[in-house]
């Protein structure tokens, strides 16, 4: 086992992260503390309870998903994407690294990464609505589980990614989208069919049902249907990316 | 010196476009050696060195190192390798010393700023250890792809045009630095486009062409084997073309008139000199100097590359 490659590149990453700190920290807070201020503090009492939560605090741990899953997608695939595109990716290629090492330093940096930023948010949320959370110990497990799918997802889409745009696509016009519809806002029960339904597919609607849980100890949907899309969420990237190696797709000539 | 440190047995590569890049290379490569590759431009010499370096997927073949395959014990095999690839591809926004330190990690080696150090300074790069690569020269972030190399203390040492567009004080550097590297024991495979670097460097010259190693030898003998010597002939008085008398030789008139040059086979039986002198005493030509040399690996590789263009 190559430690010292592993934590080279974690550290390489992580230090990447924090020379573009106000991109990939502040920015994502500051923005989620906008919806907080502005659902929350400012029209959220004028809004009625949703499945029996002030509207405030429920709109939160959706809310903090919304950024990581954003934020897991852009990070992981840029740390891959990026030495792809400028070359340096020859170095990574060569070093006595196993596939599971590569990408544990590489998903483990962006997963860190996108914890931290859930972390920071909910504490900001904090400043502005009521929050609890009822199940500490899972609401990080959960938080850890979903930051490291979406960074598989994310280490797999750099992989594939030929550009920047491609790079992007996923993230802003697939997962924003499916996040925003998967009841961030709103309980789906509080909906009519056929919408009920149709956000009922939505896979990303169980992995914010079963956060939201977490904190509030209710949900839309039943538990072990979010623990099985968490899990889906992290064995089909890995999967992907396992395929990646074993044939070299986009990696290797 | 004959114990191969890397054997490479029926190395093919055949990329997705269908380009057969290797078409079944042999080449043993002695430890403690410096082998250069030759070879025109998409002869294979960066898709060979690239599969060594596993950068690269094999269609076929294998390369052993010590004996080992390189797959089957890429730890092995890849923590005594370093690689200094033709393009200058870098992290801008890193440090000469942090992007160095970050390459002996990534090769499984512990922090050792001692090390790190004494590498930077070898290639004098220790001035520069805060600046950020964006902020250096072409030939500085050469050596700084050669310190990256060097961080892991590798005991095989890939050269992938290591000199292309770079000044000629660098390239005197870079020979010294690679003449101390074999020194203290280190394999030095280089691919290179400048003959001069090979005829100055290598112990064993291989020519690449079409993905077929063509030529493999010791330097010397590979020049005695293939190569021809030029007798040069200054005359008293220049002449306007070749005398007549002269047309069996073949000669060729050179510095406006002044110089016969004869190209003969200095392994042949009969070279014709002895002929050719009585010729010209014959004619009454006076000369007042001969000179003969070997070609050059130069010579030996346009007219390895115009056979190849022939066939």
């Amino acid at each position: 086992m190559n430690v010292h490659g592993v934590k080279a590149i974690y550290r390489f990453e992580m230090a990447r992260w924090g020379r573009t700190l106000w991109q990939s920290l502040v920015t994502p807070v500051i923005t989620t503390s906008l919806y907080f201020l502005v659902f929350g503090s400012a029209i959220g009492s004028r809004m009625s309870d949703m499945a029996g939560i002030p509207f405030g605090s429920f709109i939160v741990p959706g809310l903090i998903l919304l950024s990581v899953l954003t934020q897991a997608l852009m990070n992981a695939s840029f740390g891959i994407f990026f030495p792809k595109f400028t070359g340096t990716i020859y170095e990574i290629l060569s070093a006595p690294l196993s596939p599971i090492e590569t990408v544990t330093a590489y998903v483990g940096a962006a997963a860190s990464k996108a914890v931290i930023l859930a972390l920071v948010t909910l504490a900001t949320a904090t400043l502005f609505v009521d929050v609890w959370v009822a199940h500490p110990l899972l609401m990080l497990l959960f938080l850890i589980a979903i930051s490291v799918g979406f960074c598989l997802l994310g280490f797999a889409i750099g992989i594939w990614a030929r550009n920047f745009e491609q790079l992007q696509v996923i993230p802003l016009l697939v997962v924003t989208p499916l996040t925003f519809l998967g009841g961030v806002f709103y309980s789906v029960n509080a909906i009519g069919e056929p919408w009920r339904t149709v956000t009922l597919l939505n896979p990303i609607l169980y992995l914010v049902a079963g956060y939201r849980w977490t904190f509030f100890g209710v949900s839309d949907v039943p538990l072990w249907a979010s623990v099985a899309v968490m899990a889906a969420a992290i064995l089909l990237p890995l999967a992907a990316i396992v395929w990646v190696f074993r044939t070299g797709y986009r990696l290797k000539s | 010196m004959s114990e191969a440190v890397i054997r490479i047995e029926q190395l093919r590569k055949a990329y997705a476009n269908g380009v057969e890049a290797l078409k079944g290379v042999d080449l043993d490569i002695r430890r403690g050696e410096i082998l250069a590759l030759l070879g025109p431009n998409g002869a294979g010499k960066t898709t060979l060195i690239n599969i060594v370096c596993g950068i690269v997927t094999a269609t076929g073949g294998q390369v052993l190192v010590d004996g080992k395959n390189w797959l089957e014990h890429f730890r092995d095999a890849r923590t005594r390798i370093g690689l200094v690839p033709q393009e200058l591809t870098t992290d801008a926004f890193e440090s000469v010393w942090s992007t160095v330190s970050f390459s002996r990690g990534l090769f499984g080696k512990p922090r050792n700023d001692q090390k790190i150090e004494e590498i930077l300074k070898r290639l004098t790069l220790w001035d520069k250890r805060k600046s950020e690569m964006r902020e250096l020269s072409g030939g500085m972030k050469r050596r700084v792809m050669i310190a990256k190399a060097l961080s892991h203390e590798p005991d095989i040492l890939f050269l992938d045009e290591p000199t292309a567009g770079v000044d000629v004080e660098l390239r005197r550097d870079m020979w010294d630095l690679v003449r101390k590297l074999r020194a203290d024991g280190t394999t030095i495979i280089l691919t290179t486009h400048y003959i001069e670097e090979a005829e100055e460097m290598a112990d064993r010259v291989g020519v690449i062409r079409k993905g077929e190693l063509v030529a493999l030898g010791d330097k010397k003998a590979l020049m005695a084997q293939m190569g021809q010597r030029t007798l040069k002939v200054t005359l008293d008085e220049p002449v306007g073309e070749v005398p007549t008398g002269l047309s069996e030789w073949n000669l060729e008139l050179d510095e406006e008139g002044h110089t016969l040059c004869y190209r003969f086979d200095s392994h042949a039986e009969h070279n014709g000199i002895p002929q050719l002198m009585r010729k010209l005493d014959e004619l009454q030509i006076g000369y007042r100097d001969l000179a003969t040399h070997q070609s050059s690996l130069e010579d030996i590789f346009v007219s390895l590359v115009h056979e190849e263009r022939a066939a």
